[in-house]
């Protein structure tokens, strides 16, 4: 099983660096913190405002659209399956591919946490809220890339689903009704979490609701996960 | 002799429409097996059954004596499979292809090197899979198949769409994967490769298998006109029935230094295809 695994990530690491897609997923936001907080400073502008901004958008788009591309294109090109036929398992494939984009956005979470002015236990705080997020956007993605028989199922999915989990938590600063909606989906709650985070504690309601929200994933994720790899 | 692959009733439906019906053969071990069928005779299909990607519905499949469904991480590292549609990371290079799947076995990459060498890529081995021909990616696909030198192969249309000199160099591939004692399954519409490759073969047709046996064994088996054909060196082609009269006309023209090369006139695979069909087989 590590030997797949391992396999797994080294192939990613190869074609990741050749994959502009993918790349561009990465680097984009913890880009634009860098240059966003060392550009702009707008006067009663809140502490950490473009990191937190960008970190949940980094949160709703990154990691989904990674493991769905990746997916998707493994089981439009076959290679998935020549690769079920070299005994991986499916969960070593997929355990694979998200520890490798874990890992990668969490990277890039760092640098955004750094640029945005985190530090010690705030950066810490800010890491584990990350991670959080990454790890469920990751779920989400990994289903939308399982359900998906080609990339462009996957980004037809993809899309709308990212735009959601991105732009709501930004479009709720100024609306109170797309608040009260967006409170519902796990990325403005982190986005809450984040623009608390000097309490460093998260509120009951904060807790619930990404509870909830993984729980729901989790099963939309298993469900599909067993249709589709039992059927094949 | 063992047998590599046994089918026994073999059927198998997709959303109630049969696409394998009633399949019985089985493959010898160390031989080369070939299916023949036009495109969605099934072929793939059972390809993908065999090899344990896909349950059939009814019968049993078995690969060394081991369910199809149920082949264990050891039964596949005996297993290659090249697939029509390559299954290659094309923005990874030759050797990096080759490479990850050594990972994958748990083998190291000291024989990549070799295997391309082999398969005539070496010189590629830098490249990018999205920038190789349509041949060389089904020479990289070749390679990956027996990189893990398997006891047992599956080629699923090996020499699709290539031009004849690729098509020369895969079937010199095969045929000395074969000297090692590999069993060999190949899958093609391509009558003339299967004549010169295939030890036994089953022809196929809407999942019906209609005709298996030893190639030239099938062929003189259809031969109903009973005649051959002689070349004379004035260019002139006679046709004779094989009795009394032909011995004595041949003898004259031998005698005579007439005789240029005779012929007999077995018909071809393709052509007992459309007599048990009655459809012509696609090229």
């Amino acid at each position: 099983m590590i030997n797949h695994i391992k396999a797994i990530l080294w192939k990613q690491l190869k074609d990741s660096l050749k994959n502009k897609t993918v790349l561009i997923q990465f680097l984009m936001f913890p880009v634009m913190t860098i240059i966003m907080e060392n550009s702009i400073s707008i006067p009663d502008m809140s502490e950490h405002f473009f990191a937190n901004l960008f970190a949940i958008m980094y949160v709703g788009m990154a990691p989904l659209t990674s493991i769905a591309s990746i997916i998707s294109e493994e089981k439009e090109k076959n290679t998935l399956r020549v690769l079920q036929m070299s005994n991986v398992k499916s969960f070593e494939y997929l355990i694979g591919n998200a520890v490798y984009i874990l890992f990668i956005c969490m990277l890039g979470s760092l640098v955004i946490g750094l640029s945005g002015g985190y530090i010690g236990q705030e950066l810490l705080y800010f890491m584990l809220v990350m991670l959080v997020g990454h790890t469920i956007s990751i779920v989400v993605g990994a289903t939308i890339g399982v359900i998906s028989k080609n990339q462009m199922m996957a980004t037809s999915i993809t899309v709308p689903v990212m735009m959601i989990f991105s732009f709501l938590p930004m479009l709720s600063n100024f609306n109170d009704s797309i608040r009260n909606v967006a409170k519902y989906i796990f990325s403005e709650q982190l986005y809450l979490v984040l623009n608390n985070i000097k309490q460093i504690e998260i509120t009951t309601e904060s807790g619930i609701i990404l509870g909830i929200n993984f729980l729901i994933i989790i099963i939309a994720f298993i469900i599909n996960y067993k249709k589709v790899f039992s059927n094949s | 002799m063992k047998k590599a692959i046994v089918l026994n009733n073999l059927k198998h439906s997709f959303n109630n429409k049969i696409v394998l019906n009633n399949i019985n053969l089985s493959v010898d071990e160390g031989e080369i097996f070939g299916l023949l069928g036009p495109s969605g005779a099934g072929k793939t299909t059972l390809i993908n059954i065999i090899t344990g990607q896909l349950r059939c519905s009814d019968g049993s499949s078995k690969v060394f004596e081991h369910d199809s469904y149920n082949l264990s991480a050891d039964d596949y590292k005996e297993i290659g499979v090249m697939m029509d549609n390559f299954g290659l990371y094309e923005r990874l290079n030759c050797y990096d292809n080759l490479k990850f799947y050594q990972m994958v076995d748990g083998n190291d990459s000291k024989n990549i090197d070799e295997i391309l060498i082999k398969v005539g890529l070496y010189g590629a081995k830098k490249t990018n899979v999205s920038n190789l021909s349509k041949g060389m990616k089904n020479r990289l696909a070749f390679a990956r198949a027996i990189i893990r030198k398997p006891k047992i192969l599956f080629l699923d249309e090996p020499t699709s769409g290539l031009d004849p000199t690729t098509i020369e160099a895969i079937h010199k591939m095969i045929l000395e994967e074969k000297k090692k004692g590999t069993t060999i399954f190949l899958t093609t519409h391509n009558m003339y490769e299967a004549e010169k490759l295939c030890d036994n073969i089953a022809l196929l047709n809407e999942g019906n298998i209609v005709e298996y046996g030893k190639t030239k064994e099938i062929c003189r088996r259809y031969n109903h006109q009973k005649k051959f054909k002689i070349h004379l060196n004035n260019g002139e082609d006679i046709e004779l029935n094989i009795n009394e009269e032909s011995a004595e006309l041949i003898k004259e023209y031998i005698i005579n230094n007439k005789l240029e090369t005779i012929h007999s006139t077995e018909p071809n695979l393709e052509t007992i295809f459309m007599e048990l069909t009655g459809k012509e087989f696609d090229k």
